[in-house]
């Protein structure tokens, strides 16, 4: 029990109010962020931005728009090099890495505008995803032989079973421009849990769906994280899923984080309500 | 089912494809040997079966990988010198199939290596930084081999940049005359061995584009910022295509200079470049059945005018400007398309069926 205390206070030290759930508190986090901050040119986009996401927690990052949300995402993959701080994935630093290899550490995302590969098929995206694990070397790419037929088979597969998790088996072989919205929003998770990641996250999942499509989605990414034991981070402006499967939550506004903890505590705190309800109200206006 | 669709598209490429070759071999084969053929026709052979294995290079580079690259002929020059130094190399008494090969291959892994060289620096670029650097590399190619004087004696090679009097021959003969290019080279191309390397360039990219690279590399071209989020590395894949692409541009050359006596190093400049080009462009990004029809169509093309001497080109350019414009139409795409979905949806409808089936019992 002591040792328990202990753990708890050295592993999830950064926020006041940490957004780790019980089961992971003496796991090291998967995701851990120090002091993280963005410039561009003067704006300052992030700062003090230190989180910490459980090894199985559902987390969510909110905010109005402009927040810099999605800035976050770009920092936690590498796509932008943070002007201060640091990011630890599964314990270790990703400073200096490529997105690329970050991605084979242990982090995947989808965009909040889908970014499939839009001519090939849905199968082939899936197959896209799982690269790293196919072991094909370019000999047996270009002669078909040497553990080629073995290989593909096994990625095909995997590949099918993914979309059987997300129930898109008979779409394999249609062009993945060409699907309705709502499934190539499920191809761009299948295709991110291709590369067998520690966290998954995802922007703006719900963007556009309708009432139905919304509570599918909110079971899968329930059943995402149950499957395959891994953390999901969601960027969502939609309350109703946020306040549903988040056990974390993280509220930011002109990139400083302005408050964090359960949904609970995040409904009744005075501070949200004034800066994140005010804002998207004027946000709605604007749209 | 699924399975089946997904093999027969990738099938019906290579189906179309061999066969083409397989079609035309079979036919121009036993006519040249019995003398068929003018000699004005079957002198058009070679270079058409090099043009094509370089327009299916130059496709993997342009179509697959996206990445525009103006230099191409620089590969089939280096190719064609590294290949004519080779055989002239070996020892007279090989076989002449024996010696084409092995200048075929040496070309083809000259130009990769010069593909390595010049990829690390250059793949990194984007768009049309990439399309004028590999420009210049073209024209740097064209004019190191301007000034090279290489002959062989019984000492071995002889280099010089200056002048063939400074290689100091002992007798022996020239390889390598400066500005003339290579000289008194063995004719030992044949069209057997043209069509045996558009197989080989064929079997190496209609391969490469299905499997786990050229999925990567497609993926990169489609959407290079989702392609880095799933882990894939852009630098080692496009350097990849890059540098197999170069390798049968290489090949290529090699096969084209052993058809001439004599070659120079300005028959592989910047036009040359282009010209191949528009053949990938005209035969469709990505499409190597097309590529192989709009290259054998254009080169034909302006042998057959040559009867209007000046109007020659002229002519040429014309048919060009028409046929890009009429494929690119948009009304002609869209007959097109609508054609295709109606002969599509008419054999598709049993499958569709099928996959719906197979959803409800699983
Ligand atoms: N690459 C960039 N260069 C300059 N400014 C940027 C860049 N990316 C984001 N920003 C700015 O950072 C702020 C946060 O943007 P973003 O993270 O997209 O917000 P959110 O996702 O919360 O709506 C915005 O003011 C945006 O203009
Ligand atoms: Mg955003």
């Amino acid at each position: 029990m002591c040792q328990m205390a202990e753990n708890k206070d050295r592993m999830v030290p950064l926020p006041s109010k940490s957004i780790v759930p019980e089961r992971d508190v003496d796991k090291t986090p998967i995701l851990e962020t120090h002091h993280l901050g963005i410039d561009f040119g003067g704006l300052t986009a992030v700062d003090e931005l230190s989180i910490a996401v459980g090894r199985t927690e559902i987390a969510g990052l909110i905010g109005p728009n402009g927040a810099g949300k999605t800035t976050v995402f770009n920092l936690l993959t590498n796509v932008y090099a943070p002007t201060r701080g640091t990011i630890m994935l599964d314990g270790k630093s990703t400073a200096r890495k490529t997105t690329d290899q970050v991605n084979r550490m242990g982090i995947a995302r989808t965009f909040q505008n889908i970014r499939l590969f839009g001519k090939m098929s849905v199968l082939d995206n899936v197959k896209v995803g799982l690269h790293n694990s196919i072991n094909q070397p370019l000999v047996s790419s270009i002669t078909r032989l040497f553990g080629y037929s073995s290989s593909e088979k096994k990625a095909r597969d995997e590949a099918m079973e993914l979309l059987a998790f997300f129930k898109m088996e008979d779409m394999a072989n249609k062009e993945a421009g060409s699907l309705p919205y709502g499934a190539q929003r499920r191809l761009e998770i299948a295709r991110a849990l291709a590369t067998h990641p520690g966290i998954i996250l995802l922007d703006e999942p719900a963007a556009g769906m309708n009432p139905s499509e919304t509570s599918e989605l909110m079971e899968n990414i329930r059943r995402i994280r149950d499957n395959f034991s891994i953390a999901v981070m969601l960027i969502e402006h939609d309350m109703n899923l946020v306040m549903n499967i988040c056990e974390g939550i993280c509220v930011l506004d002109h990139g400083r984080v302005i408050a964090k903890g359960s949904p609970e505590e995040i409904k009744s705190n005075p501070k949200v309500i004034e800066a994140y309800l005010g804002k998207k109200k004027e946000a709605n206006r604007d749209e | 089912m699924n399975k089946l669709k997904n093999l027969s598209k990738y099938a019906a490429t290579n189906i179309k494809c061999y066969g083409m070759v397989i079609v035309a071999f079979a036919v121009l084969y036993p006519m040249l040997q019995a003398g068929l053929i003018s000699n004005k026709v079957s002198g058009l052979l070679i270079p058409i079966c090099a043009y094509i294995v370089m327009a299916i290079s130059l496709n993997l580079a342009v179509g697959f990988l996206g990445e525009l690259s103006l230099g191409h002929a620089g590969f089939m020059s280096v190719g064609a010198f590294s290949g004519v130094i080779t055989i002239a190399c070996l020892n007279d008494g090989m076989p002449a199939p024996v010696k084409l090969l092995i200048a075929i291959i040496v070309g083809g892994i000259l130009a990769g290596i010069l593909g390595l060289v010049i990829g690390i620096p250059v793949i990194r670029l984007r768009g049309d930084y990439l399309a004028i650097v590999t420009l210049a590399f073209g024209e740097i190619i064209k004019n190191i081999i301007n000034c090279l004087y290489i002959g062989i004696d019984d000492a071995g090679l002889h280099f010089s940049m200056k002048s063939a009097n400074d290689l100091n021959l002992a007798g022996g003969k020239m390889i390598l005359n400066g500005p003339q290019g290579a000289v008194g080279i063995e004719k030992i191309s044949t069209f057997l061995a043209g069509v045996l390397l558009v197989v080989f360039a064929l079997f190496v990219v209609l391969n490469l584009v299905n499997s786990k690279t050229g999925r990567a590399v497609t993926a990169i071209r489609d959407n290079r910022i989702a392609a880095e989020s799933v882990g894939i590395n852009i630098t080692k894949y496009k350097l990849t295509a890059f540098i197999v692409s170069a390798v049968i541009a290489g090949m290529a050359g090699a096969l084209y200079a052993m058809n001439f006596s004599t070659i120079a190093a300005k028959k592989f400049d910047f036009n040359t470049s282009i010209l191949i080009l528009v053949f990938v462009v005209l035969g469709g990004m990505g499409n190597i059945p097309g590529t192989i029809i709009a290259t054998t169509l254009l080169y034909i093309l302006p042998e057959m005018l040559r009867q209007f001497s000046d109007f020659r080109m002229l002519i040429y350019a014309v048919v060009l400007i028409a046929v890009m414009l009429a494929t690119n139409n948009a009304r002609l795409k869209d007959l097109r398309a609508r054609v295709s979905a109606k002969l599509k949806t008419h054999k598709g409808l049993n499958a569709e069926s099928g996959g719906k089936g197979d959803v409800s019992n699983g």
